[in-house]
């Protein structure tokens, strides 16, 4: 089987094509870094996304805070992990970088905070 | 509780209506349908003062134009609002047309219309260089001018509201019922008792009329669209430059605006939606094709926003003023169509005194002032000003809108003003905020945070313009 | 009055780059006046990530990128003034801005750095008819709304204009629990990141639909639909391809436009194609001691080579202030083939240094070479995959090929087929 993939690694956006045999990868190319060959291998097998959001704040100076995953998760869980997003909570002060929901979903990425309030 | 006088509709006419009638120890109320005034065909024309050369001698189009275009200077000047005595020129593209400009000005010299004169290319070109080389000749109108219409009837309902009036917007009148000498308007706004009902409503003046039984108003409604150019363009033209009228209205004008921009339209098209004042695909490339003719220069790149308007077309072709045939103490200001703006402030007059006569010996209300105080205009303020203001209140140094350099403070006097602004298009329409090149994106959501905050409420429930014109849904956490 | 050695206007990614830079230089005194309540610019509101990469190294977002800067800022003696916009620069480089505690600054600059970034094209210029309602913003004025503020601008979302910006809203909406119905292109191709078009519109199943605009708003209070239409090679809407869709919002990502009011009152060169400042290779404009750089100079694709520019253009203000003026000898770069415009529009060939010469292309292009020439001659010849007019290009024109010119030398930048 043979799939091109557009890299999302870096803003390159590198067209690559990725020979496989059910989740066995048997070729990448196309990519031009060690990145866009760990992105392909992974996008075959179990792709993974990075998300943005905001958590609620509690007396900070702006409603909101933004938030990350620190590590990408399953892309089938994108929407679960927003409904924990959602559901969070935290007071001020917010610094960043600060564990906001530690291991969300049980996938061992925590979501932090990305901007101080 | 009930009213002397209640006006319905406060557009141009209405405001300026109201104001003269604060003059006198009348109670009188300001009713508007929508959320604020100036919502109609005032906020939506060609902002011109017409010299009065248009209308056929005789009418009450030519008589109240020229009595208005005198006036409107010592208004505009009491109620502290712009106005440029810029001249106006129609311009002929043909011999044949060059017959229409001396039509024109027989007409004019006919109706009264002082400081006319027709004029040759050499003159014309001298004037307006910017003109197209294939002009013949113009017919030059000395006395025309340009007003911003909605800041002249914020100002006028503002210092009515000052001079005792009540102005109640978010007052749709749904029906009215006439009984013992007081009629009584079903609005959104609840029961409003009057011995004397003035119908500015507008488009709607036709529905007004026919709540009391009278079908004697017939409105055709006729939308006109244009755009507004930046103002890096807005010197292109320094009068204002009509093209030959025919039937259908005067034609595409290229003007500049009290404002400094430059403004093009309008098309005229019968519509049956009285109020959708929706552009048109159709009804912009007019404007672009036909505004070419009198500046080739004219361009659509340089346009910051499109928007429309609708007139109120009377059948009858002619002002309809003064008391109804089945209830006297209904007074109609209907088809106020151009050159509705130039007569406004001769309408009012004329108006007033209609009421007044009918009640009889009304006392002049003493307490009266007809100066409005200036608005503190930071763009327009010297340094020393600008360092005198913010002393007083620093939230004049803080800029909210860019391209127009409105400041914090200005935006909450408009808030705080009588009558003042409850939404962003309130706010633009009294401040400019917003009005500029970039329309609002940088400075639009600080707007709707000040409104909140200056209105108690929540920023989602901040409407554009009233209604459902909210901004925002929901919290998203 | 005040006196400082530079004055920066702006405190985004460019203004904090360009000051800290000039500090390291060796500049005493430096002012960073920022009309927002705090620095960091646009950046605040990006919360995405996809910044840093050339520059850190890592991947962070645009609050943390911002941050960097801001603790560097920080840790120097630069004056920083937030909610001061400044309102004029005289001849002589006096600077008059505005804020709510000091009232009218007025500040005698050395040197001057331009930093104001962009803002986006509005609606009205695009001849969009239809209803003037509710509903209607740019996509950064939606991302302000959503990322800032806590509140969802829209429901059922469309969105016009596939720059960056418009996708990187496609997928924030989405996540927040919009529907976003479409996003439509004018041009044949996306003006955005093609991993924005895989991880924001493919992702989530978004179509975009390319040659295809919006005509006609419809409602009355708030948005209720709009039509949209393909485009003919013109970009005409083609009258038969009309389609209704409904929606209580629509984004616009149309294009952004550097602020160059301030620019323009000094009487400073423009670039019609950049709508930025004509600038050296230090980003000087023609007015003695103003530079220029980031967006307000010409709109860039990636923060990071926003900050590399600012760094340049503080370089270029330290030297003048330190220095004085150089000696100057001055070879306008050309345009050929394919090629837009480019920044720096001329350069000194007394500059010593190797100049990179910033470009975008006017389409897109597949294995296509970029052509250096100077003086008629090949300098370089490099060969690219693609081209595409979403992304900021450079080509380096080396110190010895710039020592071998005269004032009469020309320097082109073309693309070959």
């Amino acid at each position: 089987m043979k799939r091109d993939l557009t890299c999302v690694a870096c803003p390159l956006g590198c067209q690559i094509t990725v020979e496989y045999e059910g989740t066995e990868v048997l070729s990448v190319t196309g990519n031009t870094c060690k990145r866009g060959d760990a992105y392909a291998r992974t996008e075959i097998v179990n792709p993974t996304r990075n998300i943005a959001s905001t958590v609620k704040v509690v007396g900070g100076a702006h409603p909101v805070v933004p938030v990350k995953t620190s590590a990408p998760i399953p892309k089938t869980m994108i929407f679960d992990c927003m409904k924990e997003i959602n559901k969070a909570c935290v007071n001020a002060p917010v610094s960043i970088g600060q564990v906001i929901i530690p291991d969300v979903l049980g996938t061992g990425v925590d979501i932090v905070a990305t901007n101080i309030d | 509780m009930c009213y002397d006088v209640a006006i319905i509709g406060a557009g141009v006419i209405g405001a300026l209506t109201a104001r003269e009638l604060s003059r006198y120890k009348l109670k009188t109320a300001l009713l508007e349908a929508r959320h604020d005034v100036a919502m109609g065909a005032t906020k939506a024309n060609s902002a011109i003062v017409h010299a009065g050369f248009d209308a056929m001698p005789g009418t009450l189009k030519a008589s109240f134009n020229v009595k208005g275009c005198e006036m409107m200077p010592g208004v505009c000047k009491e109620l502290s609002v712009p106005y440029k005595n810029n001249g106006s020129l129609v311009v002929a593209f043909s011999e044949e047309e060059m017959e229409t400009v001396k039509k024109l000005y027989d007409r004019g010299i006919a109706n009264g219309v002082p400081q006319l004169s027709v004029i040759g290319k050499d003159e014309l070109k001298a004037l307006e260089p910017n003109l197209a080389d294939n002009v013949c000749g113009a017919l030059r109108a000395e006395s025309a001018g340009i007003v911003c219409p909605y800041e002249l009837t914020i100002a006028a309902t503002e210092n009515a509201v000052t001079n005792g009036v009540d102005c109640i917007r978010d007052a749709k009148v749904e029906a009215i019922d006439f009984a013992d000498g007081v009629f009584t308007l079903k609005t959104a706004a609840g029961d409003i008792k009057t011995k004397y009902v003035i119908d500015a409503a507008g488009v709607h003046s036709d529905d007004i009329a026919r709540m009391i039984g009278d079908e004697s108003v017939e409105i055709v409604v006729r939308r006109g669209e244009y755009f507004i150019l930046d103002k890096s363009v807005g010197n292109t033209v320094s009068h204002t430059i009509f093209q030959c009228p025919t039937k259908m209205g005067k034609g595409i004008l290229v003007s500049p605006t009290v404002d400094g921009n430059l403004l093009i339209g309008p098309t005229a098209e019968e519509i049956d939606d009285k109020d959708d004042v929706s552009t048109t695909p159709s009804g912009l490339r007019d404007v672009k094709t036909f505004s070419v003719k009198s500046c080739p220069s004219v361009s659509t790149r340089n346009a910051i926003t499109s928007f429309s308007g609708n007139r109120a077309h009377p059948v009858t072709d002619d002002f309809i003023l003064g008391p109804s045939k089945v209830n006297p103490q209904f007074i109609h200001a209907s088809g106020i169509e151009s050159p509705g703006l130039s007569s406004a402030p001769a309408i009012a007059v004329y108006l007033a005194k209609v009421v007044t006569d009918a009640i009889g010996n009304v006392e002049a209300n003493e307490s009266f002032n007809g100066e409005r105080k200036e608005v503190f205009r930071f763009r327009h303020a010297t340094d020393e000003e600008r360092a005198a203001a913010i002393a007083r209140n620093p939230a004049y140094g803080r800029i909210i809108c860019r391209c127009e350099t409105v400041t914090e403070g200005e935006i909450i006097d408009a808030i705080r003003a009588p009558a003042g602004a409850r939404d962003v298009d309130g706010v633009k329409r009294r401040t400019r905020a917003g009005m500029g090149r970039c329309q609002g994106g940088f400075c639009g959501s600080k707007v709707v945070e000040i409104l909140a905050r200056e209105l108690g409420c929540e920023i989602n429930d901040i409407t554009k313009f009233g209604d459902g014109s909210n901004i925002l849904f929901d919290k998203t956490k | 009055m005040m006196n400082y050695d530079l004055v920066v206007v702006g405190g985004g990614p460019a203004g904090m780059a360009a000051a800290l830079k000039a500090k390291e230089c060796g500049v005493e005194s430096i002012i960073i006046l920022e009309r927002a309540e705090t620095l960091g610019g646009i950046l605040e509101q990006c919360i995405h990530s996809g910044f840093g990469l050339t520059y850190f190294g890592e991947e962070l977002s645009g609050p943390e990128y911002a941050a960097r800067f801001i603790e560097m800022v920080e840790k120097t003696d630069i004056t920083v003034k937030t909610d001061a916009m400044v309102l004029d620069i005289s001849e002589s480089n006096l600077v008059t801005a505005v804020n709510k505690k000091d009232g009218l600054l007025k500040i005698q600059a050395k040197a001057v750095v331009l930093a104001m970034g962009c803002r986006e094209r509005p609606r009205g210029a695009l001849e969009i008819a239809g209803s003037r309602c509710s509903g209607i913003m740019t996509a950064g004025t939606a991302q302000k709304y959503v990322n800032l503020d806590g509140y969802m601008p829209g429901k059922k979302v469309v969105i016009l204009g596939s720059g960056d910006i418009g996708l990187i809203m496609a997928r924030r909406m989405t996540l927040e629990g919009a529907e976003v119905k479409v996003v439509c292109e004018l041009m044949p191709f996306s003006g955005g990141l093609n991993r924005n078009i895989v991880q924001c519109l493919n992702d989530y199943n978004i179509p975009l639909r390319l040659s295809t605009t919006v005509v006609e708003c419809h409602g009355k209070d708030r948005l209720e639909g709009v039509t949209i239409a393909q485009v003919d090679d013109k970009l005409q809407p083609i009258e038969s391809t009309k389609e209704y869709i409904e929606c209580d919002t629509l984004m616009l990502s149309v294009g952004l436009i550097p602020e160059n009011e301030l620019t323009k009152n000094v009487g400073i060169a423009i670039d019609r194609v950049t709508n930025g400042a004509v600038v050296d290779e230090m980003r000087q404009t023609d007015h003695k001691g103003v530079f220029a750089c980031g967006n307000v100079l010409h709109v860039h694709d990636l923060v990071d080579f926003v900050t590399m520019e600012s760094q340049l253009a503080g370089q270029g203000a330290a030297e003048y202030i330190l220095n004085g003026e150089k000696e100057t000898v001055y070879v306008n770069s050309t345009t050929g083939n394919g090629v837009r415009y480019l920044v720096p529009q001329r350069v000194n060939i007394k500059n010593g240094n190797d100049v990179k010469l910033y470009f975008r292309v006017g389409k897109i292009y597949k294995n296509a070479k970029v052509v250096l020439e100077c003086d008629g001659e090949v300098i370089s010849s490099k060969k690219k995959v693609k081209l595409a007019p979403g992304e900021m290009e450079n080509v380096v024109i080396p110190a010895d090929v710039l020592a071998k010119m005269n004032e009469n030398s020309t320097i082109v930048v073309r693309v070959e087929e």
